[in-house]
């Protein structure tokens, strides 16, 4: 994309954004589609841009909701303060796995990452804590500073849309970073990164914690905006979920899984309510067809369309 | 009675022959996946669905067309080996020029189209495939009571496992086999057909899944989640065993079956973690795997 | 181009937009079930054709306005089902919701149903809590819940000589709760419990856990699990013959359960139901119109949505209006009469209060036809059955 209509577009979609409590979008949906869309967006910065595949990332997206539910519901803390530490415990879990996870590469550390977030899985489901396989309910918003009541969902909206696009412009900074650009560099040629003197090592975890933390702000909004924390969002299922967003949307590209998050998430609800049972084997052949057909995802192949012409 | 641990003896052999039953299945399953890995590069996530196909082969057979146990046992296979071949040349082949992760992502989409769609056809409620008549009733080992069936289990999987490992270790099919995932090109300038032995390898491990779906279908119901609840499992057991190390999947199968069976007794609540729990350890003192080498 | 394919993709989730609204308000009937997964049989398409069937018997108008349904899979998330109902609640003029299987999604769903002040039907999920500490002015359980489960199979057992007890129960909050029921029951009726070996869910072997509770001497296998986790158990149980010395007990059993174990392997297990098809003529034509369409019997679940819409549009007929308080205090006025209770009634704190069986299932000899499978050991009246209020209920005081 050119400077100048990726700049337009941007300030449409910004616009766009703002306007949907105006538009009569029903504002609980794209709470729910921005939150994972953030999911999306910071395991897309390690996929896209550290060439790493999780396949675990639901952990640090469900447990960050937990905590934060768990410490808004029964603990009574405030909003904010609830969702840091719920991000921070994502951040704690994410060098936990990383550390373990970035010692093999490629699919061995996606079958690691696999194994480490059943792990995960299971401690949620037995912790005495979580509330087992009926979740932490009634989770409140609570006030924003002691001054917004979130209660609304208008002004739940614009807080997530906030977080959302603090994510979002973060993670472009961090790819335009040095630190990024040696990112870049290990994933296109890992040796010669080493012998270039770098500690891959210390990088790749920092990329990890990074994408865990991310993922983590995701799920705590997603806790606070629906009221509740359940098993769905730690579940495997929802691991491959979140690649299937990125993939669909564009691997290492920054609009890429935003759209795929909304593609997803809205097939989800309403592809449903038309084909039943099936909606499990469309993803699958969504899957398939993105794999074998387009693997630059959406924006992806239009990126690559608008540079052949 | 004699205790070890105050555990009582009798228990802890019982508890370690009904591990070696699972551990069995284990093995069975990683050892298609270390081929198909260890040949292809290909991370079969299907690997759990054709298992669960291998089931269903067997149960449709007796239904529909009345075909036995003894004889599903061969035809099952077949039929989802030549699915598994199906699949190769029609989408896998495409990926072997990409990162293998692709490989991994298509089968893992395929996993939900089977399991989506053998769900929609069959319903959740699963159905019973019945004991064969000649391996019902128990033995009485003193120490417990073992199904003969149960019996007959370990010994097909041994059987299936050993002869694997020396058709791909000791013959000279194996060695073309092997030959082809060092150098293929070389290899095809040889005159052999890589391509072919490539397609027969994934239609060989797929059909080792479905083998053992058809072992297990008279001990479990039959349902389209049997599989996607074991494939996790058998991943760690083959990151345990080292990737692509047949022997290595085989043993460490056998022996995880038989660690998680004693857990059962002494602690049954981390009976489905202390699988990767001891994963988790051995990435940390050994990350090529227990009989990995890199 | 680019530029306007990707305000497309943007402008995707505008497929949300609300429906436009007809200008006479039709009575919206919504079902928000699992039709995708593990309780797809015992729910799932059954059950919204109950609710239309019902709908259908009503005349499919009341107070001249006509009834209109809307239906969803929640595919067990409960994300999914509270953000479906809140949606339908918010934009589509939802005035009575039904729905459920699992528990974590009820839950969830109850709290919509007390923000937005909509009747919601319970239906299919066992967790008792609905009518206690998550219990809403707004809800109603159908059906079952543990409490009556456990209270009708375990002192039915306990009578009939099952003194001893050892339970297999899965490890998660909804075994757990079955498990505390039924031994309460058996305390407090002269019986023992040896002790429990809690299974972790949906594992995939269950021998080891069975020759502890082999080993344990008691005279009673209580299961207190569900789903293929129980009819794993009870299959290998008979596998490795511990059926024969050891009496199994059901703690939640549906019918499509023993249909998939077949009766060689279920005979002579004691369970509750809240329903049975083949109970009388007018459960029997019931049955009957479910199968031609559906092609298995209905399990209780499907009964009890039948039920369900048809005690909502009697007391909306009753009441004179959908306002959801008017309409919930009929619904605790009223008796329920029909092929699914006689003289049930919705107690404060919302427990539909009826009947329960405690069935044994029939040896292949007995059989005579098709889904011929339960003898009735005993019919325990509601209240004994569902018990006392608890107080936990805060609109229900003890």
């Amino acid at each position: 994309m050119s400077v100048s209509l990726s700049r337009t577009f941007y300030l449409l979609a910004g616009l766009f954004a703002l306007a949907v409590p105006l538009l009569g979008i029903y504002p609980v949906f794209m709470m729910k589609l921005l939150c994972f869309a953030m999911f999306a967006c910071a395991f897309n910065l390690l996929l896209g841009f550290s060439g790493m595949l999780s396949f675990g990332h639901a952990a640090f997206f469900g447990a960050a909701g937990y905590v934060t539910g768990w410490l808004a519901s029964v603990h009574g803390w405030g909003t904010l303060p609830a969702i840091l530490a719920g991000t921070a415990a994502s951040a704690l879990l994410g060098l936990l796995i990383g550390a373990i996870a970035i010692r093999r590469r490629g699919i061995y550390f996606a079958m690691i990452t696999m194994a480490l977030a059943q792990l995960v899985y299971f401690v949620c489901l037995e912790a005495p804590f979580t509330g087992g396989e009926n979740g932490l309910q009634g989770v409140p918003r609570g006030t924003l500073l002691g001054l917004v009541p979130l209660k609304s969902d208008v002004a739940m909206y614009y807080l997530v849309l906030a977080a959302f696009v603090a994510v979002f412009v973060f993670i472009r900074r961090v790819v335009h970073s040095p630190f990024g650009q040696v990112l870049k560099a290990i994933r296109e040629n890992e040796p010669r990164a080493i012998s270039l003197g770098y500690e891959i090592d210390r990088y790749k975890l920092v990329a990890f914690v990074l994408s865990a933390t991310l993922a983590g702000l995701a799920g705590s909004l997603k806790a606070l905006v629906l009221g509740f924390a359940t098993l769905s969002d730690v579940l495997q299922a929802n691991s491959g979920e979140v690649i299937l967003m990125t993939l669909v949307g564009g691997t290492g590209t920054f609009f890429g899984p935003v759209a795929g998050a909304a593609i997803v998430v809205t097939l989800q609800e309403y592809l449903s309510d038309l084909v039943g049972g099936w909606v499990t084997v469309i993803i699958g052949a969504v899957f398939v067809a993105c794999v074998l057909l387009f693997r630059r995802g959406i924006v992806g192949e239009l990126a690559a369309l608008r540079r052949r012409r | 009675m004699t205790q070890l641990f105050g555990i009582p003896v009798a228990v802890i052999l019982g508890q370690l022959m009904l591990g070696l039953v699972n551990g069995s299945f284990y093995a069975m399953l990683s050892l298609g996946l270390a081929v198909i890995f260890g040949l292809m590069r290909v991370v079969n996530f299907a690997h759990g669905a054709f298992y669960a196909l291998g089931a269903f082969a067997a149960l449709l057979g007796l239904q529909k067309l009345g075909i036995g146990y003894w004889p599903a046992l061969v035809l099952a296979p077949l039929a989802v080996g030549a699915l598994g071949i199906l699949v190769e040349r029609l989408l896998l082949r495409h990926l072997y020029q990409l990162d293998p992760l692709y490989g991994l992502l298509l089968t893992f989409g395929l996993a939900l189209m089977v399991e989506g769609s053998l769900h929609q056809l069959f319903g959740s409620s699963g159905e019973s495939y019945p004991v064969p008549a000649q391996l019902q009733g128990v033995f009485n080992l003193g120490f417990m009571i073992l199904p003969i069936y149960r019996a007959w289990v370990i010994l097909a999987s041994i059987i299936v496992c050993f002869s694997t490992w020396f058709v791909i270790e000791r013959t000279r099919l194996g060695a073309t086999l092997r030959a082809a995932t060092e150098n293929a090109p070389l290899l095809q300038a040889f005159g052999v057909n890589v391509p072919l032995l490539v397609a027969a390898t994934y239609g060989g491990g797929v059909a080792l899944a479905a083998l053992a779906g058809v072992l297990s279908a008279p001990v479990i119901l039959v349902n389209s989640d049997m599989g996607s609840s074991l494939v996790v499992v058998v991943f760690a057991v083959v990151v345990i065993g080292g990737m692509g190390s047949i022997l290595g999947s085989i043993v460490s199968g056998l022996a995880l079956g038989m660690i998680e069976g004693l857990t059962k007794v002494a602690y049954p609540e981390a009976s489905n973690i202390v699988v990767f729990v001891i994963m988790a350890l051995v990435l940390i003192l050994r990350p090529a795997g227990l009989f990995g080498r890199e | 181009m680019t530029l306007k394919a990707l305000t497309i993709a943007l402008a995707l989730p505008l497929a949300a937009l609300p429906a436009a609204r007809a200008a006479e308000p039709d009575v919206v009937i919504g079902s928000i079930d699992d039709v995708s997964g593990v309780y797809a049989d015992v729910g799932g398409v059954g059950a919204v054709e109950t609710m239309k069937m019902a709908i259908a018997d009503f005349g499919g108008t009341v107070l001249g306005r006509k009834v209109v349904t809307l239906t969803a899979d929640h595919q067990n998330k409960p994300d999914i089902g509270a953000s479906k109902f809140r949606e339908w609640a918010d934009q589509n003029g939802l005035n009575m919701l039904i729905g459920g299987s699992n528990t974590g999604v009820s839950i969830a769903m109850a709290k919509v149903a007390a923000a937005k002040k909509v009747v919601f039907f319970a239906v299919g999920a066992g967790g008792a809590s609905l009518t206690n500490e998550d219990c809403t002015p707004y809800s109603i359980h159908y059906v079952y819940d543990t409490t009556a489960l456990a209270n009708g199979t375990a002192s039915a057992i306990v009578k009939g000589g099952g003194k001893s007890w050892f339970y297999l129960t899965a490890d998660y909050a909804f075994g757990t709760q079955l498990q505390n029921a039924a031994s309460k029951v058996v305390d407090g009726s002269g019986g023992k419990n040896l002790g429990a070996v809690r299974v972790p869910l949906g594992a995939s072997d269950f021998s080891s856990f069975l020759l502890q509770a082999q080993g344990s001497g008691a005279q009673v296998l209580g299961l207190a699990n569900a789903g293929t986790d129980f009819t794993n158990s009870l299959k290998a149980a008979n596998e490795f013959g511990i059926t024969k010395t050891m009496k199994p007990a059901g703690l939640l059993v549906f019918i499509t359960n023993i249909h998939s174990l077949g009766l060689e392997v279920a005979q002579g297990l004691v369970l509750t139901t809240g329903w049975y098809w083949d109970s009388n003529d007018e459960t029997r034509a019931f049955a009957k119109r479910f199968f031609d369409k559906i092609h298995r019997q209905p399990t209780m679940h499907q009964a009890g949505d039948y039920s369900a819409t048809l005690s909502y549009l009697k007391a909306v007929k009753a009441a004179g209006t959908t306002d959801a308080d008017k309409v919930m205090a009929e619904l605790k006025r009223m008796k329920i009469n029909d092929l699914f209770a006689k003289g049930g009634y919705i107690r404060a704190d919302g427990v539909m209060i009826h009947d329960m069986y405690v069935m044994q299932v029939k040896s292949p000899q007995e059989s005579k036809y098709p889904w011929d499978y339960y003898k009735v050991l005993k019919v325990m009246p509601g209240e004994e059955a569902f018990g006392p209020i608890t107080g936990l209920c805060p609109i229900a005081p003890k």
